[in-house]
């Protein structure tokens, strides 16, 4: 039937799955990368129906099993399924990666694109506060911010929410600056529109780009960061599974004795964040215009 | 004077039997080197401090009145002169001590000690200047005065009789000073070393070691063996576990976990000892009362009965440093309930199918059917976080839904005093092995000023204080039965979890030395030499 073909939701379609069918062939690496953000997503979306056990039930019959026929990945020191705390952290990973790094990217991106617009002493201002912010390696900020507030999923969020914030705002700051100058935007000033309509309508939507590439490089360096913190003894707390936490009950007592016990929750932060990372790289060179010309 | 053969430490030994180690005779010589798993200690005060990190750093310089036995320090009730002759038979109805003082013994500055130092040292001990702290006033309620009436006698007089006294008088932490620099300044003693013990004050790097020479003169015939020792702070395990797999250092006198144990065994067969006892230490899961619905016994009953102590403990030893379920009292004491009298208790049920549906009922009961908490804990992983990983999951099996929140030590002792948590992992851990003092931990705050549990209940402290006069050795134990009961069982103020282990795995080259159930005891290396 032509007239499906003709229809304007089938042509986007089509488009859409050219473009992926691009992106598949240009980046095999990005996409490798997506396939397991996406694995990831789903077993933390479907870990309910997937898990073959409950997470966080004692089994001290079973204790340190390595993998077998009934435990996949091996057991750990309280008999729980390794392979079901993994699918489970994964949604731990993702909740505190996405919940970061949106909330993070999102506030930055406000105030990185406001900054930009207004200038003068706002500004100045907005850029000194941010230059403190940044002062910081992500991990020592987010140590101070749980050391504030307490451990918790929570504020395991806030934790690393609020390092993420500068550094989003610096560069889409970056980005919005020389967009301020444009025509369309001094037309639109010219035509009368108030501030926040230029901002969201005319401004955003120039600096997504780079904002999306900082996005995926979010997700990846704040389910490392929940790890680093858990591992630490200053993230999510046990029963609930977390990676980070995984590998910290695992590495220091069990390395020798129980290897599996760290290693695995220790590949599933490898991978999910070289996954975000391959991606997120994949996706700069697909949406940049200069590198897509290459 | 031994009182009573107590209970004696398993002592297990891997790859190779120490009896023929003890027999052998001492060789001197040698540094011994070992870990202490802490940061630096606040101080180097004994009489001020409570860490043990204080304790392992400068017992070997320091003497004490009494002392459990070193060679037999698994027992709870063999106590031996250090600085007195004899052990005294107590007169005036059990009301007075009068222990007789050794004439050849010096200071380090070449003084000589005498009565008057013993005494001053237990008079700031016991009754505290004004500005002068002592950590362990409240456990020498009993004693009304210490005096000395010539330069070789000290008396203590009582003000009721008790067999608490000698346990309370053996505490590791009272260390004999010298009179003259004590009253000249009673803090000099934080930041600086001067004992009479086997060893000699040589250096200390604030955080990083502390280290000691041979005494000559000291006064216990051949002792010391060593020639000196150096104590490394390190309070991450996998240092000491590599420190002692390097043989950078013998070995290390807290307890390390079972697969610490295994991992060192494993990796060095029998060229390391293992040494296990039942360890006077216990966590307690204790619900804050003056917080809803905690203040309703059934839902701590609740609490208590989703537990199953008797499946969980042989299941944690594996992983934690805990051991054998119990009750208020150390298991190795005499007054410790027996397993038959702990099953009697509801907190203590074998049957655990039949417990869990009496907790649903008495949750459902109080209105409490899908409760959930905060369990806080302490950022200690052995075995706090074990306790509580395996108590969330117990409880999940009524239907309670608890998480879990750890706090550093600061901000968590902040909350325990200040009444803001749900339900706490506590501990009590005494210096010895104590009964009648250290079950003194579940009375009210007005009375135990480390208690918690945000109760008030004048019958408990009769209870208490009726079992703490008796004399009577039988009468005693079931006194402390009622006692217990009422606490654990009728009020079920805290709920107890399997008392620790205490593991040290050493280099097999280290001789002399024997596990006690305290990680503050038999640590002034006298006993210690070295089969190289």
């Amino acid at each position: 039937m032509t007239v499906a073909a003709d229809h304007p939701i089938t042509l986007r379609r089509r488009r859409w799955l050219d473009a992926a069918l691009t992106f598949v062939r240009r980046q095999p690496l990005g996409t490798v990368g997506l396939v397991v953000v996406i694995v990831a997503a789903l077993a933390g979306l479907s870990a309910e129906w997937i898990a073959p056990y409950n997470p966080t039930s004692n089994d001290f019959a079973v204790m340190t099993e390595p993998p077998s026929a009934a435990h996949w990945l091996g057991t750990d020191q309280f008999g729980r399924d390794l392979l079901s705390r993994i699918i489970y952290g994964a949604r731990t990973a993702l909740i505190i990666g996405f919940v970061s790094a949106f909330v993070g990217g999102f506030a930055g991106l406000v105030l990185g694109v406001g900054s930009a617009y207004f200038g003068g002493l706002i500004d100045l201002a907005l850029q000194r506060v941010m230059d403190i912010l940044m002062a910081f390696p992500l991990i020592i900020m987010a140590l101070a911010v749980v050391a504030i507030f307490g451990t918790g999923v929570q504020n395991v969020i806030i934790a690393i929410t609020v390092p993420l914030i500068p550094r989003c705002a610096r560069v889409v700051r970056a980005s919005a600056l020389s967009i301020r100058e444009v025509p369309y935007i001094d037309a639109a000033r010219t035509c009368g529109f108030g501030h926040v309509r230029i901002i969201l309508r005319h401004m955003v939507p120039n600096v997504v780009a780079p904002f999306l590439i900082m996005l995926t490089a979010f997700v990846g360096q704040a389910i490392l960061a929940e790890a680093s913190l858990s591992y630490l003894g200053l993230g999510v707390q046990e029963p609930v599974p977390a990676w980070g936490l995984m590998l910290q009950g695992g590495a220091e007592e069990y390395a020798s004795t129980a290897p599996w016990i760290a290693i695995f929750p220790g590949l599933a932060i490898a991978l999910t964040v070289f996954g975000f990372s391959l991606f997120g790289d994949a996706l700069r060179d697909a949406i940049d215009p200069k590198l897509r010309e290459r | 004077m031994k009182i009573r053969n107590g209970w004696r430490a398993t002592l297990v030994i891997a790859l190779l039997a120490t009896t023929p180690a003890l027999a052998q005779t001492p060789k001197k010589g040698g540094t011994f080197t070992y870990m202490i798993p802490a940061d630096a200690p606040p101080s180097l005060d004994g009489h001020k401090e409570n860490t043990f990190a204080t304790l392992q750093a400068t017992a070997p310089f320091y003497s004490t009145l009494i002392a459990v036995n070193p060679d037999n320090p698994s027992s709870t009730t063999d106590f031996v002169c250090d600085l007195c002759t004899e052990m005294p038979k107590p007169t005036d109805d059990g009301k007075t001590y009068t222990f007789k003082i050794r004439k050849d013994v010096k200071f380090h500055d070449g003084t000589p000690l005498s009565a008057a130092d013993v005494a001053l040292s237990w008079q700031y001990i016991v009754h505290p200047p004004k500005g002068v702290s002592s950590a362990r006033e409240s456990y020498m309620v009993m004693v009304d005065t210490v005096e000395n009436p010539d330069p070789e006698t000290v008396v203590f007089k009582l003000k009721f009789a008790t067999s608490a006294f000698l346990p309370a008088l053996a505490d590791p932490y009272a260390y004999i000073y010298k009179k003259e620099t004590l009253e000249k300044d009673p803090s000099w003693f934080e930041k600086n070393v001067m004992g009479s013990g086997p060893f000699k004050f040589s250096a200390y790097e604030i955080g990083q070691s502390i280290k000691g020479t041979r005494n000559p003169d000291y006064y216990h015939a051949g002792q010391p063996y060593l020639d000196g020792f150096v104590a490394i702070f390190a309070a991450k395990q996998s240092v000491r576990v590599d420190a002692i797999r390097a043989d950078r250092a013998v070995t290390e006198f807290r307890g390390m976990p079972p697969s610490a144990r295994d991992e060192l065994v494993k990796e060095l067969g029998d060229k390391v000892t293992v040494q296990t006892s039942d360890w006077n230490c216990v966590n307690l899961l204790t619900p804050n009362q003056k917080k809803k619905p905690f203040d309703d016994v059934k839902v701590r009953r609740a609490l208590a009965l989703a537990i199953d102590q008797w499946k969980g403990a042989p299941a944690l030893s594996k992983i934690a440093t805990v051991h054998t379920v119990g009750g208020l009292v150390f298991p190795g004491s005499p007054l410790a309930a027996t397993k038959d009298e702990l099953i009697k208790m509801s907190a203590f049920s074998t049957d655990m199918d039949k417990a869990r549906a009496e907790a649903k009922k008495l949750l459902k009961e109080a209105g409490a059917e899908n409760l959930k908490f905060e369990l806080m804990n302490r950022n200690v992983d052995q075995p706090y976080k074990f306790i509580a990983t395996w108590a969330i999951d117990e409880w999940s099996k009524i239907g309670v839904k608890a998480t879990q929140k750890v706090l550093p030590t600061g901000p968590f002792y902040e909350a325990l005093r200040s009444g803001s948590f749900e339900v706490a992992v506590e501990f009590n851990c005494q210096n010895l092995v104590n009964p009648l003092l250290d079950v003194a931990k579940v009375l009210p705050r007005s009375v135990y000023p480390e208690n918690y549990g945000g109760y008030e209940d004048p019958k408990l402290i009769e209870l208490y204080n009726t079992m703490l006069t008796e004399t009577d050795a039988t009468k005693q134990r079931e006194k402390m039965r009622a006692f217990e009961t009422y606490a654990l069982d009728t009020q079920v103020d805290t709920i107890m979890t399997p008392w620790w282990e205490r593991i040290i795995v050493a280099r097999s080259y280290m001789k002399g030395w024997k596990i006690s159930p305290s990680h503050y005891i038999n640590l002034n290396l006298a006993n210690i030499w070295l089969d190289k």
